[in-house]
This record gives structure tokens, C-alpha cells and sequence, in this order.
């Protein structure tokens, strides 16, 4: 399976550049997935890679040959559409197996690859209905089907899920995920769901204005996000930010905020005085802050409730720290109640610092 | 009559108007010409003197060899146009499926023909026909290629042309507004599931748009069988019988030989003809809605 480069790319449409320069490599089998939020150029970047769209500059490259100068049939890959793109006048088998009799496979071969494929998603029952028959769910099934039936070495989703309701978005989710297990295949998948992004991913780039924020495994973004912008876009409920001051004490360094005084890592307050300048702005995952009325000063923050959003086993409080707003998320057996202060230990593995101007992580 | 029936009477009272123009303007003619296609009638008698004469009309009309010529004039008329507009419509509609500078120009231009005349059509056509100073014969001489007898030798064919380049743009435009609304990612994945240009006109593009295509070829069919005025002013039907299609015998029978049973009884075989058609079509359409209900119970059965 070849990897694939992607090299300078560009992306005019009339005088309006939406990908600027777009540098990024895939390794092999790799599951690698665009996420951004509308308008970022994740499609448009899918869709060069597809040979849908033309470049405007740069180069693609699969298996080290450059790719941009083909027609997408002779870039070897499957792609699964937002909107399913099944052809409606021919039933599942035939939408499945439209690409093998272009190919002029035997008849044989076409047979028992549509019927594995098909039993692999639980389409057998369907394969002689046209997709108006179908519904959603059963539809993204076959027109993952038709991909898979190829056999080509990369497969492109485009938002797949985005057309299902929540319910079977989970669920198409899990099963994509149990693909993935069987499938060892290049694949690219665009979403502008987070969750997506960090429940399938090898790799996760994340992209705002047709430029790359940062790429990574999922856990390594979530930990270390290079700028605000990915601190804020993975993750839900979204991590905190909050206006604080580099303040030096006779223990170390302290990031003092409207009604807090954290102490920082040495790590990170070596690299915050580095920067010499003393206004940054602090980032804090609801999950990093715990409910514990014993904590320190230095490494607590005292929160009033303002409401309290339950969502099963788990509550997220929205709270105010001074004027700044703080979102939290407890155990909903937690004795609460609306306008409570409620002091929260802060992880200190959990903070994060932000350069006030550039919005870089420190 | 209580309340509640009057309710229900009231859309009929609405359609009332129209129904009695119908009655008077369609059908009155219409079982008048079928009483008088059983009857022996000369424009100077009215119908009420007339001798009934069975289905006389009908069984000598199967032996006139004028009016079987004229039928086999008509369906190869029909027929040849209908299939060549189809061919010529549908494949410039292809070509033109794309972005071009200046398609909105190109479109008024291309359907130009169908907002002239038919007199009008015939007309200029028989200029461009005529045997010296027509435009084809004199290309053709000055390229020193020989002269062509069109509105003569070839009467039949030059209709044929004359007709193609009328109506083609009708079915281009239906072709290409077909075209344009296919869904456009479904030809996408037909381009990455490695479908050529031909392939994906073939098996995605020609299917989708089958349901237009048949709708738009019967409308032809049966408009094709009724021409009348372009052929009567091109040749009257002749030289002899070679262009006298179906309608020009009717009018001729009536006007010329004065045998208006038999002009009625052979508007009833075209009749009859279109008849089938249009129940062709009719059950077409009910058969295409037929499937969007059941597709639609389906879609609500999942809620």
C-alpha cells in the first residue's frame, strides 16, 4: 500500500485562495482524517486527492509518483460520499459491483465479492433493492460497500455520517471502527466532527482557513495542541480559557487570574518566563478540573454554579470565576445546588499556556 | 340538500365553465365526426340527409391504396424525424453539458427554430430548396458538385430535414434540462469508480434521464403525426403522393374529392392511432408514479 504525499498545494477558486501551500504525508495503511470546521478546505483538499478538483499549484504524490495529471480512475482509490451518491437506478448488487464490470472482472469473481462484502455489512437481504428503498443508514452501508468491493488501495470518506441522526452516527461510527480493524488500507476521512476525528484517527490534521493548524495522533493533540484553535476544536465539553497574569513568587511561578493564583510546572513557567512577557491566557479541560473541597489555594479555582446540564452519569456545570465563564464536568451524584462556590482541584498536567498574540501553546 | 353535499358539489360548480366550452368545442365536433365517418356525406348535404353507409368508409379506406401510401408516408415521417431529433437532441445536449462562456446565448440561439412559424419554416425552407436559386443547389454548384432535385426527387427527405431542424432544439432543451438536474456527486463516483466519458453516459447518465427521454419521445411522436402546414407550404404533398402525409389527405379528401365521411372516418384512424400513444404515455406516467409512491410508503414506514 503506497503512502501519499501531499506538496505545496494549492487551491484557487477565481482570485480566492482557500488552501495555501498544504504540505502533508500519509504513511501506509495509516487512517488519517481532516477535520476542521466548515470552510477550512478539508473537502477541497479530499477532492484534489480524489482528482475531482484540479490544483491550482503543488503536487500529489502516491507511492512517490505524482498523480495530479489523472483522471481519478487511474489513481486507485474508493470514495464515500456526504450524500451517498449511489447510483438510484441500479439495485445494491449492482451499485456494488459497477466498478468490477467496468473492469470486465469474471462474473464469478464479481458474485462472491459483492456477496462477502455484503455479509460483512449485513447487506445480503438487501443486495436487490434500488436505494430508494433504503433507508439512510442503510444506504452509507452500501455506498461503504461499494467502496469496499474495489479493492483499491486508498479509500476517501467525505463526512459519511453526516447525513444520519445522532443514534446511528454512534453507531456507523463503531462499525467503521471495526472496519478499520479488518480493512488495512489507506484511508483519508473528512469530518468536522471532533469525535470522529478522535475516535477513528491514526492521524489527525486539523485545519482552519485552508492552512494546516497541526497534525498528530489523537491523544498527542488532545495533550499537546499547538495553538488555541486545536485546544478549543478537540475535546467536549471544549476546554476553558481564561485571561491570566505570570506572577513570580517565593515558591516558583503562579498564573493569577480574575479570583485564582495556580501554581505552574517548573517546566512550564521556565517556558512562560522565557517568553518575557508576563500576559498570557490559560487553557483548562473540564475534565482536568475535580471536585474537591480540601484542594490548596495554589492549585484550585473556586467556582460558582451557574447551571447544570445533566447528561446521565456524568454533569456538566457552567460556572463563573469572576467574569470569565468555566465549564466543569462532575459525577452527577454530586450534591450541587445553583449558586453554590464550589472549589475544584486543577490538574497541573492539565494547564496549558497560550501566547496571548500568536494564540502558539507555550 | 344539506350543507355538507353542496360542500362537496362545490368544486364542480367551479369546473362547470370549462366542462360546457369542452363539451362544446371538443366533443361536440368530435362525436359529430364520428357520426359522420358512417355516413355517405358531400359538403353540400347536411348531415341529416345523408344515407348511413356501416363502416363502408372505413373497409374502402383499407383498400385505397392513396390513403395506405399516405399512412406509410406519415409512419416513415414520423418515424425517421422523431428518431433522428432523439439521436441529434439528446447527443448535442451531452456536448453541451458543460460550462461553456456564453451558454445562455448559445441556448436562445439553439431554440431559435422552434419559435418561428411553421408557414413561416416551410417557407424559408422552400426558398433554400429551390432548384437554382435555392442556397443548397447553388453551394453545390459553385463547390462544381451537380445540382439536387430536392423538393422534387427527394421531396420526402428535404421534409424530413426541414422538420429535424424545427423540432431538434425541443429535445435538446428537454435533454439538457434532464441533464443538469441528474445529481451531480452520483457522476462523481462513477468517474472514481474509473466510468469513462462514454461509460458514464451510458450506464449513469442515459438511464436517469430515461423517464424525460420516453415522455419527450412520445410528445414528438404524437406532434409528428399531425404536421400539416410546413409540408403544405414545401411541396403540398407531392410530387404524387411522396410527402402527403396524413393530415393533407384528411384535408384533401374533404376539400378536393369532397368525401367528408371518408375524410372523418380516416381522421378516426389517426385518432385512434395518437389514441394509443397517449394511453401509452398515460400509463407511463402512472406507472413512473406508481413507483415514487411506493418508494415514498417506504421512506415513511422508517418514519
Amino acid at each position: 500500500m503506497p503512502k501519499i504525499r501531499l506538496e505545496g498545494l494549492v487551491k484557487r477558486f477565481g482570485t480566492v485562495e482557500v488552501l495555501h501551500s498544504i504540505d502533508l504525508t500519509m504513511a501506509e495503511n495509516e487512517f488519517t482524517v481532516l477535520v476542521g470546521p466548515s470552510g477550512c478546505g478539508k473537502s477541497t483538499t479530499l477532492r484534489m486527492l480524489a482528482g475531482l478538483d484540479t490544483l491550482s499549484a503543488g503536487e500529489i504524490y502516491i507511492d512517490e509518483k505524482p498523480v495530479s495529471h489523472l483522471e481519478p480512475k487511474d489513481r486507485d482509490l474508493a470514495m464515500v460520499f456526504q450524500d451517498y451518491a449511489l447510483y438510484p437506478h441500479m439495485n445494491v448488487a449492482r451499485n456494488m459491483s459497477f466498478a468490477l464490470r467496468l473492469q470486465k472482472r469474471p462474473k464469478d469473481e464479481i458474485d462472491t465479492k459483492v456477496r462477502d462484502v455484503a455479509k460483512m455489512l449485513g447487506l445480503t437481504e438487501f443486495l436487490n433493492r434500488k436505494p430508494g428503498e433504503l433507508s439512510g443508514g442503510q444506504r452509507q452501508r452500501v455506498a461503504m460497500g461499494r467502496a469496499l468491493t474495489r479493492d483499491s488501495s486508498t479509500f476517501l470518506f467525505d463526512e459519511p455520517l453526516s447525513n444520519l441522526d445522532a443514534k446511528l452516527r454512534g453507531q456507523m461510527r463503531a462499525e467503521l471502527a471495526l472496519m478499520r480493524q479488518r480493512v488495512k488500507k489507506n484511508m483519508v476521512y473528512v469530518t468536522h466532527d471532533q469525535i470522529e476525528a478522535m475516535t477513528l484517527a491514526d492521524k489527525i490534521v486539523v485545519m482552519r482557513g485552508g492552512y494546516i493548524q497541526q497534525e498528530g495522533s489523537p491523544e498527542e493533540l488532545f495533550k499537546r495542541p499547538a495553538n488555541k484553535f486545536v485546544a478549543g476544536f478537540l475535546g467536549s465539553p471544549p476546554m476553558n480559557f481564561l485571561d491570566v497574569t505570570l506572577e513570580e513568587g517565593a515558591d516558583g511561578f503562579f498564573a493569577r487570574g480574575d479570583g485564582f493564583r495556580i501554581a505552574l510546572g517548573a517546566e512550564l513557567a521556565e517556558r512562560a518566563r522565557r517568553k518575557g512577557q508576563s500576559e498570557f491566557v490559560m487553557g483548562i479541560r473540564p475534565s482536568d478540573l475535580n471536585y474537591d473541597a480540601q484542594a490548596p489555594d495554589d492549585a484550585a479555582m473556586d467556582l460558582r454554579v451557574s447551571i447544570s446540564e445533566y447528561i446521565g452519569a456524568q454533569s456538566v456545570l457552567i460556572c463563573k470565576c469572576g467574569e470569565a465563564t468555566v465549564t466543569v464536568e462532575i459525577k452527577s451524584e454530586t450534591p450541587i445546588a445553583l449558586g453554590d462556590v464550589l472549589r475544584f482541584a486543577v490538574r497541573m498536567e492539565g494547564v496549558h499556556l497560550f501566547d496571548k498574540t500568536t494564540e502558539e501553546a507555550l | 340538500m344539506n350543507r355538507q353535499s353542496l360542500n362537496r358539489l362545490t368544486p364542480y360548480f367551479f369546473m362547470a365553465p370549462a366542462a360546457v366550452i369542452m363539451a362544446i368545442a371538443l366533443f361536440y365536433p368530435l362525436l359529430y365526426m364520428m357520426f359522420g365517418s358512417f355516413r355517405a356525406w358531400d359538403p353540400s348535404q347536411r348531415l341529416n340527409e345523408t344515407d348511413f353507409v356501416g363502416l363502408a368508409n372505413y373497409t374502402k379506406l383499407l383498400r385505397d391504396e392513396a390513403f395506405l401510401e399516405s399512412v406509410t408516408v406519415t409512419l416513415t415521417f414520423a418515424g425517421t424525424v422523431v428518431v433522428a431529433e432523439m439521436l441529434i437532441g439528446v447527443g448535442l445536449a451531452l456536448l453541451l453539458d458543460r460550462k461553456i462562456r456564453g451558454m445562455s446565448v448559445l441556448r436562445t440561439l439553439f431554440i431559435l427554430p422552434m419559435m418561428i412559424a411553421p408557414v413561416v419554416v416551410g417557407l424559408v425552407w422552400r426558398f433554400m430548396y429551390h432548384p437554382t436559386d435555392g442556397i443548397f443547389n447553388r453551394w453545390l454548384s459553385a463547390l462544381g458538385l451537380g445540382r439536387v432535385d430536392w423538393l422534387g426527387d427527394h421531396a420526402l427527405m428535404s421534409v424530413i430535414i426541414a422538420d429535424i431542424w424545427q423540432w431538434t432544439p425541443f429535445i435538446f432543451i428537454l435533454s439538457l434540462a434532464a441533464l443538469q438536474s441528474l445529481p451531480r456527486t452520483a457522476l462523481e463516483a462513477a468517474r472514481i469508480d474509473g466510468a469513462t466519458g462514454w461509460q458514464q453516459i451510458v450506464h449513469i447518465k442515459l438511464p436517469l434521464m430515461a423517464p424525460v427521454l420516453i415522455v419527450t419521445f412520445l410528445l414528438r411522436l404524437i406532434d409528428a403525426f399531425k404536421v400539416l402546414e410546413v409540408i403544405l407550404v414545401m411541396t403540398e404533398g407531392g410530387p404524387g403522393l411522396s410527402t402527403e402525409i396524413l393530415a393533407l389527405r384528411i384535408a384533401r379528401t374533404a376539400q378536393e374529392f369532397r368525401e367528408l365521411g371518408e375524410a372523418a372516418a380516416m381522421s378516426n384512424y389517426l385518432l385512434l392511432l395518437l389514441m394509443v400513444l397517449t394511453l401509452g404515455m398515460f400509463a407511463f406516467t402512472r406507472w413512473q408514479e406508481a413507483r415514487a409512491q411506493r418508494l415514498n410508503a417506504v421512506k415513511q414506514e422508517e418514519g
